[in-house]
């Protein structure tokens, strides 16, 4: 990540100082910092609320049997996850809340899922392949209806709408697999 | 099949928030100060991601605006000529791993300027609607952990990127080019 960070600012610079954009650049970067702090701010209502209501879950023991319910699936993908670790319905709420289009709700299933994961984890600072094959789910982007995406297209008139759906649930699942595949091959590597 | 899903998707928050507070409340678990105690966590998580989104949101923002997309994009267009991929639609799927908000006003001025109905609209809408803001997703999840070494997280983000823009072609061209 050093070197995509380093990578991304210095050819900004780069190419605004060749484009004749410097100040478009200087007010994309002050202007990013601010709408980032906004963003996770926004988060704090919808995290505060379902950490919440998850730590009941956790506290009445509910969290526990659905562990036991989607572990033999779970393990499948997750090989070197502990089983009382509550990782595995964290990750379970968190794949469903994705899949139907909620991804304020599936933001804090998916962040408590990465603590669960890192109090296994032996060095706090580098990834795991759990966490790995966690993200690899979450930037696939598996969904069952692109709401947005219908949404602008009915606004806009669009004859048949819903004509996308199907080939957009070929694509993402297809791309889903795939995401957890590379991952599983990439950590052998890495 | 949508509208299934759909009141799937409005029934499902109030199912599952009954189920936990109906099962706690049969366990005697004190359920208001328990979810107090618990979502007290909320705001330092949201905080804790602070400084990883503005790292990554930053330098996306700077990369996007000195012109660097223009440049990969004049380098793919003449081999991805070859495949009919309508130029607009090119610039999308540049910027989709990068920035969802950009990426959403790049499709609807899609839909604008070459209409609802278009190959370019269609292949726009299945690319942005089977994949994910990559770098965003990576900053909030790892951020809220505090990992700052991703292994191979990023290039298979990347790479799942690029197997579903191929599909996405591929899929489209099957069912609505003419």
């Amino acid at each position: 990540m050093n070197f995509i960070w380093l990578f991304l600012i210095i050819t900004s610079f780069i190419f605004a100082a060749v484009n004749g954009k410097m100040p478009d650049v200087v007010n994309a970067m002050l202007k990013a910092s601010q709408s980032a702090v906004l963003i996770a701010f926004s988060l704090i209502g919808i995290m505060t609320f379902w950490l919440g209501i998850v730590n009941i879950a956790k506290v009445s023991g509910l969290m526990e049997i659905f562990s036991k319910l989607t572990a033999p699936f779970m393990r499948l993908i997750f090989k070197d996850v502990k089983n009382n670790s509550g990782a595995f319905s964290n990750i379970t709420l968190n794949f469903s809340a994705n899949a139907l289009g909620l991804t304020n709700a599936a933001t804090p299933f998916g962040i408590k899922a990465m603590q669960d994961l890192q109090n296994e984890n032996n060095n706090k600072s580098v990834a795991t392949n759990a966490m790995c094959t966690l993200l690899a789910m979450n930037t696939a982007g598996f969904q069952l209806v692109p709401a947005s995406v219908l949404a602008i297209l009915t606004a806009s008139g669009a004859k048949n709408p819903t004509e996308i759906i199907l080939p957009t649930l070929i694509v993402t699942s297809i791309t889903f697999i795939c995401a957890i595949i590379i991952s599983k091959i990439l950590e052998r590597v890495f | 099949m949508k509208e299934i899903l759909n009141t799937l998707s409005v029934w499902i928050l109030p199912f599952i928030i009954s189920v936990i507070l109906i099962f706690g409340a049969c366990k005697k678990v004190p359920v208001y100060e328990t979810f107090t105690k618990g979502a007290k966590e909320g705001f330092w998580v949201a905080v804790k991601i602070i400084p990883y989104l503005v790292a990554i949101m930053v330098a996306v923002a700077m990369f996007r605006a000195s012109g660097a997309i223009d440049f990969i994009y004049k380098i793919l267009k003449t081999p991805l000529d070859k495949f009919n991929i309508p130029p607009d639609t090119l610039a999308l799927i540049i910027t989709r791993p990068l920035s969802g908000s950009a990426t959403l006003g790049l499709f609807g001025e899609i839909v604008n300027t070459h209409g609802a109905d278009s190959y370019a609209a269609k292949l726009s809408a299945i690319i942005t609607g089977s994949s994910e803001t990559t770098f965003y997703v990576l900053a909030v999840y790892f951020g809220s952990v505090g990992i700052t070494k991703f292994r191979h997280a990023l290039l298979t983000g990347i790479l799942a990127d690029i197997t579903g823009v191929v599909l996405a072609i591929l899929v489209s061209r099957f069912f609505f080019y003419s």
